[in-house]
């Protein structure tokens, strides 16, 4: 129905708009960072495990924004829609 | 250069093919990762010889060798020991072993391998291996009838969502250290790639952070994360 390039271009930005999903880790690895800034403040005796849980509940906040990067890699490598 | 070069995967962070052979009709690759895979282990495996002598004529006043494996055995067993507890001592081995192979696979990108854990066939086994330490010590520790009880955790009907639940920790887990990886050998192919020309001295610093800084916090991560899923399963 559509030929090749068509539906390359369009899977080029269905990729762009599923990276999108990087704004919402970056927001919650912000206010996880913010918070463990204030903790430090509070608590400046606790910096090395504030630091390490920080960083561990932000790896895991990143995982959504991971998937759209693999859902746009999927996309542009892989080509599933080209029949 | 181009979208053309872009959309046809010319780019070097792609797995590429080394040569193939029959077993017989189905043509079987040894790729990138293969090789890279068996690099990092003759590494491991050297040090660990290396290690092992040393620690055969260790004496009271370490030297360099010897201090260097201490302080890396002594890291990995307090970090297992913070988070496990009193579970501790049954894990220590594998969860150390993990680490190490982990750590060595993602900074092998700074010298100039494809880091084998950008590699989904290589990150969902380590998954899997995740999934079934967790499931055999569930059935272990809380017996038949307690995993059952923990399915029907709120409700009984909530049974099919905690299964899934529970099947999807393996894919998430494998997901999240290969699509890290994935997405830092990625910037770095674009950055030599496509800006050839003034990637003179610079890219060091963004190796510093996707191979080293990305890479260690991804194994501390997926250790833990095994560690925390491993002690829940076991429970009081």
């Amino acid at each position: 129905m559509f030929n090749e390039e068509f539906i390359l271009g369009c899977s080029a930005i269905g990729a762009g708009l599923a990276v999108i999903a990087g704004i919402g880790p970056g927001v919650g690895q912000g206010i996880a960072a913010g918070h463990a800034a204030s903790a430090t403040g509070r608590n400046p005796g606790a910096k090395g495990e504030i630091t390490s849980t920080m960083l561990l509940g932000q790896a895991v906040a990143e995982t959504t924004g991971l998937y759209g990067l693999l859902v746009a890699m999927l996309l542009l490598f892989v080509k599933p829609l080209v029949g | 250069m181009g979208t053309g070069m872009l959309l046809s995967g010319d780019l070097g962070f792609m797995i590429e093919g080394v040569f193939s052979f029959y077993i017989g009709d189905t043509e079987i690759w040894i790729t990138t990762s293969h090789i890279c895979l068996l690099i990092v282990l003759l590494v491991l495996t050297v040090f660990a010889l290396c290690a092992n002598r040393a620690m055969k004529k260790a004496s009271d006043v370490p030297g360099n060798f010897q201090n260097v494996v201490e302080l890396a055995v002594e890291m990995l067993d307090n970090m297992v020991k913070s988070t496990m507890g009193k579970n501790a001592t049954g894990f220590r081995n594998y969860i150390g072993t993990i680490f190490i192979f982990i750590l060595f696979s993602n900074i092998s990108g700074l010298l100039g391998l494809r880091p084998p854990t950008a590699d989904y066939g290589v990150t969902f086994p380590l998954g899997i291996l995740t999934f079934t330490l967790v499931t055999f010590n569930k059935f272990k520790h809380q017996k038949v009838s307690g995993v059952i009880k923990g399915l029907c955790e709120p409700w009984p009907f909530w049974a099919p969502i905690n299964m899934i639940g529970d099947l999807a920790v393996p894919i998430s887990l494998s997901l999240r250290l290969f699509a890290n990886v994935l997405s830092g050998t990625i910037m770095m192919a674009l950055i030599y790639g496509l800006l050839n020309w003034i990637a003179l001295f610079w890219p060091a610093v963004l190796h510093v952070y996707f191979d080293m800084f990305s890479g260690a916090i991804q194994t501390y991560v997926f250790c833990m994360l095994t560690m925390t899923y491993i002690s829940d399963a076991i429970g009081e």
